[in-house]
C-alpha cells in the first residue's frame, strides 16, 4: 500500500510538471505570436502564412480530440471492433473536405464559414444563421471536451473519491480543472489569435503522434509483430471471445426477441455512420483552418498532410485499443472508468512497467501520456473558442450589427471580447455539468454540422439557383431538427444512461439524429430556394470564377 | 416568402468580367474537368463507405469470417477503407496538379480586369 501511494504521487508530480512545461512553452509562443499580430488577417487567419505541413499538423491538432484519443481507444478496449467504426468515419470524412470544399472555400472566403455562405446572398439573415450554427456546434463540442477534461483529471492524477489533492476533493479538482482549461484557452485565443492557436495545435499534434507511435510500437513489440496474436489475446481477455473482433457489441446490437429494438439499433448505426462521414466538412473550427494558408493549392496540400497524419493516428488507436484490452484487461479498465476513457493511459503504465524498468518506468510513461491527453484537450478547445468568437465578431458584429461599416481594429477587439464571453459561458456550463455524461454532445455537434452547415456550403458552391431563403432554411432546418430529435431521444431521457435518467419524455427511438436531420437539412435548403424568386447570376459568376481559379482571393 | 428585398445590386466593375469569364470555353472546360472528377469520386467513396457500414449492421456472419489467424473480414474491410481514402486523396492530388492547376492559373492570369489582384 505504501509503495502504491508513493508511485501515485510520483506520477502526479511528473504529469503536473510536464503539463506545466507544455503550458509555459505554449504561452511563451502565444505571447511571441501576439507581437506579430498586426491586423485582422493575422488574428483570424494567422496572416495566411502557414505552410502545407504546418497547417496539416494544425488540422490534426484541431481534429484529434480527447474523444478520438482516449474515447476511441476506450471503446475498442471495452467493446472491441465497434470503436474502429468511429476511426473509419472520422477519416473517410476528410475526402468530402478535400474533394468538395477546402480549395473552393479558401479561394472565395476570408475568415469564416459564413464568408462563403453569404457571398451571393443578403448578408444579415445568412450571416446571423451561420453565426448561430457556428456557436451552437462549437459550444456543444467545447462543453464535451471541458467536462471530459474534468472527469479525466481525477483519474489521471489518481484522486480517489475519498482522498484529497492539494486540499481538494475529486469533485473540486474536476471543477478547478474546467476553470483552468477554460482560462488557458481564453488566453491562447485572445492573446495569440489564430497564429498562437495554430502553434498550440502543431505542438500538440506532434506530441500526440509521438506518444501514440511509441505505444503502438511497444504493443507490437510485445507481440513480436504478430497482429493475430494481439487480437487473439484481446478477445480472450475481454471475456467476449470472437465477437470482440466483430462489429455488433456496442452498435447495431441484436436484441433477442425484440425485432423492433434490433431494427432501431441497426438504423441508429447507419445514422451514426452518416453523421461521422458528413459532419467533419461542416465543422467551423476545421473550415477556418483552410484560411491560414496563402493559396488554394497549399490548402489542398494541407488536407493531404492532414489525411496522412489523421489516418496513421487512427491506425495507432486500433493498436492502443486492442493493446489495452489484451495487456490491461477490461476489468482493470472498468475499475477506473466505466466508459473506458482511461484505457490508453493505463496501457501506457503497463507498457512502461514492461519496457522502461519496472514500476517507476510505468508511472513515468503514464504521466507522459496523461500530460499529452491534457495538451490534446487544450489545443482542441482553443480552436473551438477561436472559431466561435471569429464568427461572432466577423459575421454577427461586423456584417449584421454594423452592416460592414467597422474597422479591422474594432472587429478584432470584438473578437477578443467574444472569446472571453464564449470562454466564460463554456466554463459556467462546464462547471454546472461537471458530473454529467455529456459525451453525446460530440455526436450532436457532428450531426448539426452535417445537417445545417454542410447542405448550405455545398449548395452555395455548386448550385446556381441557391439563394438567401434557401441558405437560412437549410441552416435553421438542419440545426433545429438535429437538436430537437436529440432532446426527444433516449440520449436525453428514458434510460438509465440518459442525461435525465429519472425522467422519460423521449419519443424518437434513435440516439443519432443524422439519418433524418441530414436529408431534412438538404430538403429545407431546396424548398427554401424554390419558395423565393431571388436570383443573382452575376454574383454566382463571381463566386464560381473566384472559387475555381483564385481570382481576387484574399 | 418572396417578399424579401432583392440582394443589393452589384456595383462591382468586375461583375461583367466575371460573367464573361464564366461563359468562356476555358472556364467551362475547367469546371467540367473538376466536376467530372470530384462528383463521381464522391459518389463512389460514399457508396463504398455505406457498403461497409451496412455490412457491419446487417452482415455480421460475413464480417466475422476469419481470413488469416484472428484477422477477419471486418478488420480487412475497415483497413481497406483507409487504403481507398489514401488512394483517392493521392489520385485527386495528381489529377488536380495535372489537369486543373495550369488551367486555373491561365484563366487567372488573363482575367480581363486590372482592379482584381
Amino acid at each position: 500500500m505504501m509503495e502504491l501511494a508513493v508511485s501515485a504521487s510520483t506520477q502526479r508530480s511528473i504529469t503536473i510538471s510536464l503539463f506545466v512545461v507544455f503550458v509555459l512553452i505554449t504561452l511563451g509562443i502565444t505571447f511571441w505570436a501576439s507581437r506579430q499580430n498586426r491586423n485582422a488577417t493575422d488574428f483570424y487567419a494567422g496572416g495566411r502564412g502557414s505552410s502545407g505541413l504546418q497547417n496539416g499538423l494544425a488540422i490534426g491538432g484541431d481534429y484529434m480530440s480527447a474523444a478520438s484519443f482516449l474515447g476511441i481507444a476506450g471503446i475498442i478496449a471495452l467493446n472491441g471492433y465497434d470503436g474502429f467504426l468511429y476511426s473509419i468515419g472520422f477519416l473517410v470524412a476528410w475526402l468530402v473536405a478535400l474533394l468538395l470544399i477546402a480549395e473552393l472555400l479558401r479561394n472565395s472566403g476570408k475568415y469564416t464559414m459564413a464568408d462563403v455562405l453569404a457571398f451571393r446572398m443578403r448578408q444579415p439573415p445568412v450571416r446571423t444563421a451561420a453565426s448561430l450554427s457556428t456557436v451552437v456546434v462549437s459550444i456543444f463540442y467545447l462543453l464535451a471536451q471541458m467536462v471530459g477534461a474534468g472527469t479525466l483529471v481525477a483519474l489521471l492524477l489518481g484522486i480517489k473519491k475519498d482522498s484529497t489533492f492539494l486540499g481538494m476533493t475529486a469533485a473540486n479538482a474536476q471543477i478547478a480543472t474546467i476553470i483552468l482549461i477554460g482560462a488557458l484557452m481564453i488566453i491562447y485565443v485572445t492573446v495569440g489569435g489564430m497564429k498562437g492557436t495554430t502553434y498550440v495545435q502543431i505542438i500538440k499534434a506532434f506530441l500526440l503522434m509521438i506518444g501514440a507511435l511509441l505505444m503502438t510500437v511497444l504493443v507490437l513489440w510485445h507481440y513480436k509483430g504478430n497482429l493475430s496474436a494481439l487480437l487473439g489475446d484481446a478477445a480472450a481477455k475481454s471475456g467476449k471471445g470472437g465477437s470482440f473482433l466483430e462489429p455488433g457489441l456496442l452498435y447495431g446490437k441484436n436484441v433477442a426477441g425484440n425485432a423492433t429494438q434490433t431494427f432501431y439499433n441497426k438504423i441508429d448505426l447507419l445514422s451514426l455512420g452518416l453523421a461521422l462521414v458528413l459532419g467533419t466538412a461542416g465543422l467551423p473550427h476545421i473550415l477556418i483552418r483552410f484560411y491560414t494558408v496563402p493559396t488554394a493549392r497549399v490548402a489542398r496540400r494541407s488536407v493531404l498532410w492532414a489525411i496522412g497524419i489523421i489516418g496513421v493516428f487512427y491506425l495507432f488507436t486500433l493498436a492502443l485499443g486492442f493493446g489495452a484490452a489484451a495487456l490491461v484487461g477490461s476489468a482493470a479498465i472498468k475499475a477506473q472508468s466505466a466508459s473506458g476513457n482511461t484505457a490508453a493511459p493505463q496501457l501506457a503504465q503497463a507498457l512502461g512497467n514492461e519496457f522502461f524498468g519496472g514500476e517507476l518506468g510505468g508511472v513515468t510513461f503514464l504521466a507522459v501520456i496523461a500530460a499529452v491527453a491534457f495538451a490534446t484537450i487544450l489545443a482542441v478547445v482553443a480552436g473551438l473558442t477561436l472559431a466561435s468568437s471569429s464568427s461572432l465578431a466577423h459575421d454577427f458584429y461586423a456584417n449584421v450589427v454594423k452592416k460592414g461599416q467597422t474597422s479591422d481594429r474594432q472587429e478584432v477587439r470584438v473578437a477578443r471580447i467574444s472569446a472571453l464571453i464564449i470562454g466564460a459561458i463554456a466554463i459556467v456550463l462546464g462547471v454546472l455539468a461537471y458530473n454529467q455524461n455529456v459525451a453525446f454532445l460530440v455526436a450532436l455537434a457532428f450531426a448539426v454540422a452535417a445537417s445545417a452547415n454542410l447542405p448550405a456550403i455545398l449548395y452555395s458552391l455548386f448550385w446556381k439557383r441557391f439563394n438567401t431563403t434557401g441558405a437560412t432554411f437549410a441552416i435553421y432546418g438542419g440545426l433545429i431538427s438535429a437538436v430537437l430529435l436529440v432532446v426527444f431521444s433516449p440520449v436525453v431521457s428514458g434510460t438509465a444512461t440518459s442525461f435525465f435518467p429519472h425522467q422519460d419524455f423521449h419519443w424518437f427511438p434513435l440516439n443519432n439524429p443524422g439519418i433524418i436531420s441530414i436529408p431534412f437539412g438538404f430538403l429545407c435548403g431546396w424548398v427554401g430556394t424554390m419558395l423565393s424568386s431571388e436570383k443573382n447570376p452575376a454574383k454566382y459568376a463571381e463566386l464560381e470564377v473566384r472559387s475555381l481559379t483564385g481570382v481576387g482571393a484574399n | 416568402m418572396s417578399t424579401q428585398l432583392d440582394p443589393p445590386a452589384t456595383t462591382d466593375p468586375d461583375s461583367d468580367a466575371y460573367l464573361t469569364v464564366q461563359a468562356s470555353p476555358e472556364f467551362v472546360a475547367l469546371r467540367k474537368a473538376l466536376r467530372g472528377f470530384v462528383f463521381p469520386m464522391t459518389v463512389a467513396f460514399i457508396l463504398w463507405y455505406a457498403l461497409y457500414v451496412i455490412l457491419s449492421a446487417y452482415a455480421r456472419g460475413f464480417m466475422g469470417t476469419k481470413v488469416v489467424g484472428n484477422i477477419n473480414v471486418a478488420l480487412i474491410f475497415g483497413l481497406l477503407q483507409f487504403v481507398t481514402t489514401f488512394l483517392i486523396a493521392w489520385l485527386y492530388s495528381r489529377f488536380a496538379s495535372r489537369r486543373l492547376d495550369a488551367a486555373a492559373d491561365s484563366i487567372k492570369a488573363n482575367f480581363p480586369s486590372g482592379s482584381v489582384r
